[in-house]
């Protein structure tokens, strides 16, 4: 090849932005410029016109950019981009160790310091961070593509709301409880679906979370169908979070405190946070014992494993229940926070979610989910007035993520193995 | 010498398809035994059925005494038998040194530091790797890679499906060299291969399968010498 001086093409920059004006002007043309109105229509032109010439002039910015040296040298890196684990020298001590004890404190702290506003929306990101510590061990860790996630989380919702009424079982018995009740249903999808790969395993798990959402939408005699039903809040030694109590006095009075809902979601944040570090911590400790290498040994080569002797019946059963039992916590607490759940909250979109909050934050990494949890629940929080586009740009955070990161947020590293005795080198 | 291995008679079925007929065959303890078969003879699937993937339809798979033809994978796998399957088999996205770390699932992680280190004397090359992703590594070393993993357990028959699969002859001579190397630690080594020539140059005993069934039986310098072996497996010269 010869030796080009690099400059700029002009014209082929030119050419990719009228290509992409006509096709955004094909989509764009008759979703956006065409209002019905009664059995009459009106043409926007103008919408369409500036919807245009906002792509156009997008794409142009693109092409230059991917003609610059910098630009090259970005689209080599996306291009090349390999995958897997990054593993660090044996003795190389992550940042995390810092990091973790100035979270924990932050973590206690905010109860104390924000609004109560606040508050509910750190205690729904914690809740799908629980979702995602899940899901992430099934997905990400076993590689067991699970869309039907959303059916445990509904099973522990419920799980609380139907065990206090039906046998007056509060939240603190119906927590462990409602874990178990996942495991179990973990270990009843599990089965089936042992000899289950990629797309055919997505196709059954999807079936499954719908499942439970038409028994409960359905079931009206016992789970009272799209009405919905009330959940029970926590306890502090029997001491409730109500305004009045009907046996017993209440948190505030008890104290001699004045009545303020607030402290009901901070006593919900702190058990809320206690769990999640509590799971943080097993996950942590599963992924450096064999049963999570095993996981992931699962996930690399199943053909491999069997020559190893893996009993991959254990292996992947106990990837659906751990996973399951932890979507069943996440839905006990997600329940006592709305004090009542109805079907409408398990639908698919939400397994979507909590798959989304995996795959942006890297398969397998423990803190890539922890941050994208927060990003997927708390973003559009914060962005309230675009309620309305929240799809929208939760499909472009996608795109972009999956352009910029194919691998997540977070990459997952393990620290190199490490000679305990005798010398390594 | 005593027999380690032994097959009695077996029969594997696929469905309607009969992929083992009568299979009668052993290895002796301290010996390399080897089965040379062209492609799709039954090779593969001799070798999967000692772990029971798939189970065999009738017959006897003896392992010092004990019939483990209906045993799990696990039971074989940490009782002394160890596989580097066909075509490698090794896990991409880990490291060197976290495949090896897998190869100890059957039996823990008690000897894991000490075999690692062994690994690492035997082949050289893995050490200096030792934090690469094994996808990235080039078929000689994955090669080595599967089998040091499947040395990781401590087995006391190393079963080695088509180690040559996709290799360069230089390569194939090194794999074959520590072949031998490790056979000189006093390991039994069952070796299936398609490169007859090799195969049968390193092994004390080799079987001829052809279509499921064992053919010829005889010394390795005997079926290097034999001319229907060597009209059909060694290029006839
Ligand atoms: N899972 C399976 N299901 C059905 N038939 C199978 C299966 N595995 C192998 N077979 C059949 O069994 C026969 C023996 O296959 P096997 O893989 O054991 O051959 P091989 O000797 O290992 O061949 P190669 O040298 O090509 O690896 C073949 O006819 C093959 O089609
Ligand atoms: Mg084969």
């Amino acid at each position: 090849m010869s030796q080009q001086t690099k400059g700029i093409n002009i014209v082929s920059a030119l050419k990719d932005t009228v290509i992409a004006g006509l096709l955004s002007l094909i989509i764009f043309g008759p979703v956006v410029g065409v209002l019905l109105d009664g059995y009459d229509f009106t043409f926007q032109g103008a919408d369409v016109a500036f919807i245009v010439s906002i792509v156009m002039a997008g794409r142009f910015a693109i092409s230059i950019f991917s003609q610059t040296e910098f630009g090259e040298a970005f689209l080599y890196r996306q291009a090349t981009k390999d995958d897997g684990v990054v593993v660090t020298a044996p003795g190389y001590k992550s940042r995390m160790r810092f990091i973790i004890p100035i979270m924990i404190v932050v973590g206690l702290l905010v109860p104390f310091i924000a609004s109560k506003y606040v508050l509910t929306v750190v205690i729904l990101g914690l809740i799908y961070v629980l979702l995602g510590l899940g899901l992430n061990i099934v997905v990400g860790l076993a590689g067991l593509l699970d869309l039907g996630f959303v059916g445990f989380y509904a099973i522990g919702a419920y799980g609380l709301a139907l065990g206090y009424e039906n046998l007056g079982l509060g939240f603190w018995s119906m927590l462990p409880l409602a874990a178990i009740m996942a495991a179990v249903a973990g270990a009843i999808l599990g089965f089936p679906v042992l000899r289950m790969h990629g797309d055919y395993l997505a196709i059954v798990t999807l079936g499954f979370g719908e499942i439970i959402r038409l028994v409960l939408t359905n079931w009206t005699s016992f789970t009272h169908g799209p009405n919905g039903i009330s959940a029970p809040l926590p306890t502090l030694f029997g001491l409730e979070f109500k305004r009045r109590s009907r046996e017993g006095t209440p948190f505030h009075e008890f104290f001699g405190l004045p009545y303020d809902s607030a402290y009901k979601y901070i006593f919900i944040y702190l058990i809320l946070l206690l769990v999640v570090l509590a799971v943080l911590y097993i996950k942590h400790r599963l992924t450096r014992m064999p049963i999570g290498r095993a996981w992931e040994a699962l996930r690399e080569d199943e053909i491999a494993c069997r020559s190893l002797g893996l009993n991959h019946v254990l292996v992947k059963l106990s990837a659906f229940m751990l996973g399951a039992s932890t979507g069943g916590l996440a839905g006990v607490f997600f329940a006592t926070y709305q004090g009542f759940v109805n079907p409408s909250s398990f639908t698919f979109f939400e397994s979507a979610l909590i798959l989304a909050i995996v795959v942006l934050g890297g398969m397998g990494s423990t803190i890539g989910v922890v941050i994208a949890a927060f990003v997927l629940t708390v973003l559009p929080e914060m962005l309230r007035e675009f309620a309305d586009y929240r799809v929208l740009m939760f499909g472009i955070l996608m795109v972009v993520m999956m352009v910029w990161k194919p691998r997540g947020l977070v990459r997952v590293t393990r620290t190199g193995f490490a000679t305990r005795k005798g010398s390594a080198k | 010498m005593t027999t380690l291995l032994e097959f009695k008679d077996v029969d594997v079925h696929y469905g309607p398809i009969q992929a083992l007929k009568k299979v009668s065959l052993d290895v002796k303890e301290g010996e390399i035994a080897t089965m040379i078969g062209s492609n799709g003879a039954g090779k593969s699937t001799l070798l999967m059925s000692i772990f029971g993937q798939p189970r065999i339809s009738s017959g006897q798979i003896i392992y010092r005494g004990e019939d483990i033809s209906d045993k799990s994978a696990h039971y074989v796998a940490s009782n002394g038998l160890a596989q580097s399957p066909e075509g490698r088999r090794i896990f991409p996205g880990m490291s060197v040194e976290e495949n090896l770390l897998m190869g100890t699932i059957p039996i823990g992680m008690d000897h894991c530091d000490e075999d690692m280190q062994r690994m690492f004397e035997l082949f050289p090359r893995l050490k200096e790797r030792r934090n690469q992703r094994a996808s990235t590594m080039s078929g000689g070393e994955q090669q080595m890679l599967a089998i040091a993993r499947a040395l990781m357990s401590r087995p006391k028959l190393l079963l080695l499906d088509e180690p040559s699969l996709g290799l360069a002859p230089i390569i194939v001579k090194q794999i074959f060299q520590i072949l031998e190397d490790v056979a000189s630690t006093g390991m039994t080594i069952f070796l299936v291969e398609q490169n007859a020539n090799h195969a049968l140059k390193l092994a004390d005993r080799g079987y001829v399968m052809v279509n499921g069934e064992i053919r010829i039986t005889g010394t390795g310098e005997e079926l290097l010498v034999n001319p229907e072996v060597r009209d059909a497996y060694l290029g006839g010269h």
